[in-house]
């Protein structure tokens, strides 16, 4: 498609950057071609892994703005990395579907609860989740913490509350995971590789 | 993976059974095309459907689904009947001239030590001969009629190929094309690799089906070469990586075990865990137990962690049995469990016999999901017609719900298949007030950690101990997190051999496990990922994709564990001299000029050990050889054996027709009432398998628009000879029931599903994707594993999702 230069100059009107271009002599047709960059161009790049399968395939993900402090990053395009020594840009149909899953609208945004006999979810804070959940956990944890087994040995353990850890969750998810799981003396813990 | 993705490009043979990687593993699937293309590689596919795998190799057998035992077995005795084995490789670096007790024996369908009432073994006989000097005896010659390699002869001898047939139904002459194929790997200049994945594991036999497949490999001489090894193909991006990090019932970070309850004495529960090399001249490197797990109790525990308590002995829990999910679940069934977590996991749709899982949910007093979307399990309580009959009214649990960031939302390292520990970066906020699973952890135990100091309560000490000297104490950061597990020094290190020369200053980063002291004087959070980030900065970040070798290993990309070595084993690529087996496939060798082991890959070995010592390549085992013989290691055996799924769809065990004890596995666990909800061929006479489809991820995808658009509608794949019989037409609606409920779908008549002959009796498949479920963008469905039965693997309690009985009516 070619502007008018009449257009050209409404579309870059106070624009500083496209009137010192034409002063510098630049035709509007090339000055529109940059106008027109593709948008993954002005994109962040950012690179991650495919969060399905254990192939590990290397992607980029493509979001609105520069990440400064007050721009809100989107991410609007994902594609397989071509310098990963495994995928080498391909992402197979679970991966090239990724954008979707980030979108989702069954994506959860706030914590919430459903008390018992319930049939509703309500909105909570975090701090009310965290402290209601903590207060459930320790009260179990007190009323049922084994220190000592029958034969009087120590074994300080912990059975009535159980905990099943992720299994596309960061390492450093996991390790917190796991350090925090066992200090309350809990056993019945497992992650998906058990299944 | 002994090996890694890009590794299969230097095979000669791939073997996919157990698995069906160009389906669910399609980016890795990709090097075995590269193999095919490249280097002329040959694919095999043993399974009970022709699937996408199938459809691109050069030779497929079908198997009935559960007898994957019968066919290795089957091959294992071709090899050793026709002489095709690398005899050099297993005389050398194998048990095979390790001599047994005489109590070890083997017949009508168990081994010596059986209680059929405790459905145990006591495995005390199921042991190595022991010489005056206290090395295990042995007879290079193999002559020994008690060496491994004549016990494990006679008891393959069985697994003819009639034999094969009979219980597998796969035709004699398929059979032996595949296993003349898998033969001509047993030189060196040949290499087979062998990828499986949960087809394998979700078994009451699993276990010893991967080992059968690595006794194969063995025998091939396939072990530590590349194109070879034994592939676990995992489910999910980040399984490796928690396993690794240990969280299952009875494991710590890095393959450390926790005490039973019996293990009163720490010096004894260490020297347990560190044997004593079997035979002389050995590495044994689990001698070094000691310095991880101390090394762990300080990034745990810091200064609460000292000698005088045995380093925190006392703060860890003593195990009575193993708490797996199965055992769980079926205490909170029997209303023994208060509270459960579930984070980013979906156990009402990925445990079996759904109606018992919603049951026991329904009996808790709390549940708490992280969970990044809206699973099945936070809304058990919620009617969904007939996808979810519940009452709500009647389902008394407090449910919590938190909203997790998922993987653009966050920086982290996650661990592929291969072993490789990959960092990324955050992409964009998360939607809401979605928070991190650390955030979510610490803001748990911060609270948890205030009312116990404050209130007091049961054993306070581990929690008000627990190290946390985290800059923003309500927000690990990942880098924080990475360089805990990586270690560092507490004080001052010294060279071994110099010790005026300071090898770390106190508080630096270790470079690796190499390093680590059971003094105290070092902390590490999980030994085997040592290295992970150094004071040379983030080796996980690492992006240099160089190939010097042009053999795939680039170890400048990301880190692999461990060392940043890419195939495990390597030392067993050369021969016992240190000379690469193919001198086509260099990968590690002994420089005589230089006195060390050199190559394009990390040596997995002592680096200055001369061939002349003898040390044999399997370093983490006290033997130094691989393990024909698993000792007392496995529940059900020292050799694997063929037994039945615990739904049958032949009802007998050819193997053992007479033994009517000796039908399934006689050591898998059976809770009372599971049992009872088994089913026969009598009612549900059709043999059933659960998978995935190569647009779903699990239950993931049905969330995911594009995905939905692309698979929107519950199916299961019938053959075309039982749709024939039950009058069921390609897209009719089908019931699909087995002794635990039903489940409705759309019914894919299909070719890729063909009857077997199996022991006289013809047997139909029926296929069961399981992707669906009552939350979702794609249609809704039923939950597959309301079929599935709850018995697991008799070693790793894992569910036998692939094999059981269903029978198929028109709806």
């Amino acid at each position: 498609m070619q502007l008018s230069r009449r257009q050209f100059f409404k579309v870059a009107a106070g624009g500083l950057t496209g009137s010192s271009l034409v002063a510098m002599g630049f035709s509007p047709t090339a000055a529109l071609a940059e106008v027109r960059t593709f948008k993954l161009a002005r994109s962040t790049e950012t690179r991650n892994t495919c969060p399905y399968c254990s192939v590990g395939c290397g992607i980029i993900m493509y979001s609105l703005g520069d990440k400064a402090k007050n721009a809100h990053a989107e991410i609007f395009h994902i594609e397989g990395d071509p310098d990963h020594p495994v995928n080498r840009g391909s992402l197979c149909p679970k991966g090239a579907g990724l954008l979707d899953f980030v979108h989702s609208k069954n994506r959860l945004k706030y914590p919430e609860v459903r008390e018992p006999g319930s049939k509703e979810w309500k909105r909570i804070s975090w701090d009310e989740a965290f402290t209601r959940i903590a207060r459930l956990v320790k009260e179990d944890r007190d009323a049922n913490f084994i220190a000592k087994n029958a034969d009087g040995v120590t074994v300080n353990r912990w059975l009535t509350t159980g905990f099943l850890a992720a299994s596309a969750s960061s390492n450093e998810a996991g390790y917190i995971t796991h350090k925090v799981v066992r200090s309350l003396g809990m056993l019945a813990f497992d992650n998906q590789a058990r299944v | 993976m002994t090996n890694h993705w890009s590794d299969i490009k230097n095979a000669d043979v791939v073997l996919i059974m157990g698995g069906n990687a160009a389906e669910a593993h399609p980016c890795g699937f990709k090097w075995v095309t590269e193999a095919k293309a490249k280097n002329k590689a040959r694919l095999i596919v043993v399974d009970p459907r022709f699937t996408r795998s199938a459809a691109l190799a050069d030779l497929y057998a079908p198997i009935r689904t559960g007898t994957d035992i019968a066919f290795l077995g089957g091959v294992i005795n071709y090899l050793i009947a026709g002489n095709k084995v690398h005899m050099d490789y297993i005389k050398s670096y194998t048990d095979m001239s390790y001599l047994v007790k005489d109590e070890f024996a083997f017949a009508d369908g168990f081994f010596s030590g059986y209680d059929a009432e405790k459905r145990r073994y006591d495995k005390t006989g199921w042991e190595y001969q022991t010489g005056e000097d206290g090395y295990v005896k042995t007879d290079p010659t193999l002559e020994n009629p008690r060496c491994v390699w004549n016990l494990l002869k006679a008891h393959f001898a069985r697994y003819t190929p009639e034999m094969v047939e009979k219980i597998c139904g796969t035709p004699k002459d398929k059979f032996l094309q595949v296993a003349e194929l898998l033969a001509s790997t047993h030189t060196p200049d040949r290499v087979m690799t062998i990828l499986y994945a949960l087809g394998w594991t979700q078994h009451s036999t699993g276990s010893q089906i991967i080992r059968t497949a690595a006794m194969v490999q063995l025998l091939l001489g396939n072990i530590g070469r590349a194109g070879g090894g034994i592939n676990a193909l995992r489910g999910h991006s980040n399984i490796q990586g928690l396993t690794d990090l240990g969280l299952l019932s009875n494991l710590l970070p890095g393959y450390m075990t926790l005490p039973g309850e019996k293990e009163t004495d720490y010096d004894a529960y260490i020297a347990k865990r560190a044997p004593k090399p079997m035979r002389p001249g050995q590495l044994t490197y689990w001698q070094n137990y000691g310095k991880f797990h101390v090394s762990l109790m300080k990034a745990w525990y810091g200064a609460a962690a000292t000698k005088d308590n045995n380093w925190a002995f006392d703060y860890l829990p003593k195990l009575d049995k193993t708490y797996d999910v199965l055992q769980v679940f079926e205490l909170m069934h029997q209303g023994k469990m208060t509270g459960y977590f579930a984070q980013g996991f979906n156990p009402l749709n990925s445990f079996p016999n759904k109606a018992k899982v919603s049951a026991a949910l329904s009996k808790l007093k709390f549940l708490v999901i992280m969970d990044p979307l809206a699973t099945e399990t936070s809304e058990f309580w919620q009617n969904h017609g007939e996808f979810n009959d519940v009452d709500p009214a009647k389902i008394q649990t407090t449910v919590f719900r938190l909203p997790t960031t998922c993987f653009a939302e966050e920086d982290g390292a996650i661990v592929n298949s291969g072993r490789w520990l990959q960092w990324h970066w955050k992409g964009a906020e998360p939607p809401g007030e979605a928070k991190t699973d650390p955030e979510i952890m610490a803001g748990l135990f911060l609270r948890l950690r205030e009312m116990y100091k404050k209130d007091g309560g049961a054993f306070p000490d581990p929690i008000l101990n627990l190290s946390w000297a985290y800059k923003l104490p309500h927000e690990p950061s990942p880098e924080e997190l990475a360089k805990e597990y990586n270690g560092k020094a507490l004080a001052d290190q010294f060279d071994a051999k110099d010790p005026t020369k300071l090898v770390k200053k106190a508080g630096e980063l270790l470079d690796g496990f190499a390093q680590l002291k059971d003094d105290g004087s070092t902390a590490c959070g999980c030994w085997i990922f040592s290295g992970a980030w150094t004071e040379k900065g983030n080796m996980m970040a690492r992006r240099d994709t160089a190939d010097p070798w042009h053999n795939g290993q680039t170890l400048g990309w990301a880190f692999a564990w461990p060392a940043n070595r890419r195939i495990l084993y390597n030392r067993a690529a050369a021969d016992p001299s240190g000379k690469p087996w193919d001198a086509k496939r260099k990968q590690v060798w002994w420089d005589a000029a230089q006195s060390k082991w050199v190559g394009s890959d990390v040596p997995d070995f002592k680096a200055d050990s001369a061939p002349e010592d003898g040390m044999g390549p399997f370093i983490m085992n006290p033997e130094g050889v691989a393990r024909f013989f698993a000792r007392g290691m496995m529940n059900e055996g020292p050799f694997p054996e063929h037994y039945e799924p615990f739904e049958t769809p032949i009802g007998t065990n050819p193997m053992h027709p007479n033994n009517p004890k000796a039908v399934s596995n006689p050591a898998a666990r059976v809770f009372k009432g599971d049992m009872e909800a088994f089913g026969t061929a009598k009612d549900f006479p059709y043999a059933a398998t659960t998978y995935r489809l190569t647009e779903h991820f699990h239950y993931w995808t049905k969330h995911v628009e594009s995905n939905a658009i692309t698979q929107p509608e519950q199916f299961v794949e019938i053959g075309e000879a039982l749709a024939a019989e039950k009058g069921i037409k390609a897209g009719d609606k089908v019931k699909v029931s087995s002794n635990r409920g039903y489940i409705k779908a759309v019914a894919v008549v299909t070719k890729r599903i063909k009857p077997l002959q199996v022991d006289g009796k013809t047997v139909h498949h029926v296929g069961i994707p399981l992707h669906w479920g009552f939350k979702g963008v794609a249609k809704n469905g039923f939950i597959t594993n309301t079929l599935t039965p709850f018995v697991g693997d008799a070693n790793t309690q894992t569910p036998e999702f692939k094999s059981f009985l269903v029978n198929v009516e028109k709806a």
